[in-house]
């Protein structure tokens, strides 16, 4: 067996500060979008435009990394022009890759930009070999990103069926449906990732006191209700507590995150390409965190005798949802 | 304007599948989906069984499709919806792996809502791949399907989600499963127990979504009925309505009827006592009901 090398660490920027956070703690690329629409991570204040783009990317070059633009929701029908506008203007500042979901889009980027590295996104929906295959096939698709529903086992079945490089979720907010195949946000709101970039928008919540509790509101649905002194997340849609059948708890999921630092090993053995930190819209401070810490699990985790250190442990749950953590689906008990 | 009966979602008894079916061949409807389009471990009916209803079918007048399962992510997923491309059907493809497959086969499909399909550009990507019909997004409105159909330049036909509970999510966890404390792996078939699956309110008692499985759908009920008129000015080719435990047959009925030209006076409140909501049609949250109410 020929040595493995070390999956590359993708990491997070919403901003120039956390796009020079994410360099200065050793993410080998990091990912960043533009300020509109066309990216999954749609807020207000967050994102780039052209003068910060440029200086981010002189500032990854500085340091040997790679820059990847997210263009990851779908190009919405009348406007599929603007998402293609950005597809160009990721050729033409000389992006290491562009990160897109829509197939429509694919189309457009492999028959216009034939030269530029195109990765799926998540968003993508691509959880089998054959979508895969249709991806590289059809598309030239150097990369995938698989959503967080396959088990470690699936994961390696994937690589093992596919010459396209595998890239898997490392850390972050965990995502427990199939990402590019959840449309709860807009049941509840109107606005979705696959039509607005945004999931459970902040526009749309409301926290009221009732009688000492408070409630959390998204467009109206209660979506978890707080006893003096609990500590009260975000409202999330599908990790809020309802009531099924007489039961209230976390019908969907619990507030959590995925925290991948136990399997890193397992994960470079089954030879993914690279280890993806999820949040753009976390702050410098927190991608500053997240990433020399997965940078450092990683190195280990490349030697023998690997074990998880409990410094990094105690890192990543300060920044976790609800101080929680899980395998997800890398787990099958999870499932 | 075609009305089609949509794959069942839910997880029934072999024997109340198969009297479903039979009564099915009776009924006013053009286009029969079949096939487990929700989970791999359900199999009180095998594809031999799904074929065989479709052979029923067709001898009945109706066209039947095999619809694959919306997420596909095992090995034996994959050789499942291998065999539907195979079986000489059309197929509803799911998921990006089954039109693949049906690429591969060269054999023509129907693009389901799930394969996201949000801009005139990738609908005739699909066309071009064998796509024959699409189903939009549910979460596109009507407004939204005339931009997507105004930007393609091929021509395709449109069926749309008419009548049911609208599924929103798919996940590899199964909700089912947890509910019942129970792995998904050890899952005893739970979902044989929720016949229209399970509501899941919030703690006001106000019914918001049900899980059924690894599908996650909404509560209430999504209708058309009060636009049916708009359909066909719209492109609209296909209205599916989708199964549930009572009164299909009468929801079925009425829609035909409405579509002959008929004047009916449907009885939702004993139909779909979870109640009817439209507002993805009206460009809106999905919750949103007919008088224009958020819940």
């Amino acid at each position: 067996m020929s040595a493995l090398s070390s999956p590359k660490l993708v990491c997070p920027a919403g901003s120039l500060p956390a796009l020079r956070a994410a360099v200065d703690a050793g993410a080998d690329a990091v990912y960043v979008g533009f300020r509109d629409a066309t990216n999954a991570r749609n807020f207000a204040g967050l994102n780039f435009g052209d003068t910060q783009l440029r200086e981010g990317l002189a500032y990854v070059r500085r340091h040997g990394r790679e820059l990847l633009v997210a263009i990851n929701t779908y190009a919405q029908g009348g406007q599929t022009r603007q998402w293609q506008r950005a597809v160009d203007a990721a050729a033409e500042l000389g992006a290491d890759a562009v990160i897109i979901a829509d197939v429509g889009l694919l189309d457009y980027a492999h028959r216009v930009h034939p030269q530029l590295r195109l990765h799926l996104s998540v968003q993508g929906s691509a959880t089998n070999p054959a979508a895969i295959r249709l991806a590289h096939e059809c598309f030239g698709i150097r990369r995938a990103v698989l959503p967080r529903v396959l088990t470690l086992a699936q994961v390696q079945q994937v690589i093992a069926q596919t010459e396209v490089e595998i890239e898997v979720f490392g850390f972050g907010s965990l995502c427990v449906m199939v990402e590019g195949r959840c449309i709860l946000s807009s049941y509840a709101t109107g606005a979705s990732p696959n039509t607005a970039g945004v999931c459970s928008p902040a526009s749309a919540v409301r926290w009221h006191d009732v009688n000492g509790h408070t409630e959390a509101r998204l467009s109206g649905v209660l979506i978890d209700r707080y006893a003096p002194g609990d500590p009260a997340g975000y409202p999330t849609l599908c990790k809020g507590r309802f009531e099924v059948a007489g039961d209230t708890y976390y019908a969907l999921e619990e507030p959590t995150s995925l925290n991948t630092l136990a399997i890193l090993p397992e994960l470079i053995r089954a030879g993914v390409a690279a280890i993806k930190v999820e949040g753009r819209q976390r702050s410098p401070a927190y991608v500053a965190g997240v990433t020399a810490t997965l940078r450092a699990a990683l190195d280990a985790a490349a030697r023998p005798g690997y074990s998880v250190k409990r410094s990094w442990d105690t890192a990543l749950a300060n920044v976790s949802e609800g101080h929680q953590q899980t395998l997800g689906a890398y787990s099958r008990p999870w499932r | 304007m075609k009305l089609t009966l949509g794959p069942l979602l839910y997880y029934w008894p072999r024997a109340t599948t198969l009297a479903f079916y039979e009564a099915v061949a009776e009924w006013p409807i053009d286009e029969v989906y079949l096939g487990e389009a929700v989970c791999g471990r359900r199999h009180e009916l095998r594809i031999a069984d799904w074929l065989a209803l479709a052979a029923m079918l067709a001898e009945a007048g109706k066209t039947p499709v095999l619809a694959s399962q919306a997420l596909i992510e095992s090995a034996g997923d994959m050789a499942l919806a291998r065999r539907l491309v195979d079986s000489g059907c059309i197929t509803e493809a799911g998921d990006l792996g089954a039109v693949q497959l049906a690429r591969e086969a060269g054999v023509a499909f129907v693009a389901g809502a799930q394969l996201n399909i949000y801009n005139g550009a990738t609908l005739d990507w699909m066309v071009r791949a064998g796509a024959i019909r699409w189903l939009p997004p549910l979460e596109l409105g009507r407004d939204a399907i005339a931009a997507v159909l105004a930007e393609a330049t091929l021509p395709i036909e449109t069926e749309v989600f008419g009548h049911g509970r609208l599924p929103l999510a798919y996940s590899a966890r199964c909700f089912t499963a947890r509910h019942h404390s129970l792995n998904k792996d050890g899952c005893e078939f739970v979902c044989l127990q929720h016949p229209d699956g399970l509501v899941l309110g919030t703690q006001d008692e106000t019914p918001f979504l049900r899980i059924n499985g690894i599908q996650t759908q909404s509560a209430a009920c999504h209708a058309l009925w009060t636009h049916l008129e708009g359909l066909a000015g719209l492109g609209v080719s296909h209205v599916r309505i989708s199964p549930q435990a009572h009164h299909t047959a009468e929801i079925v009925a009425a829609y035909a009827a409405r579509l002959r030209g008929e004047t009916v006076e449907p009885d939702w409140p004993h139909w779909n006592p979870e109640g009817l909501v439209d507002g993805y049609w009206r460009g809106t949250a999905g919750i949103a009901d007919p008088q224009g109410q958020a819940a």
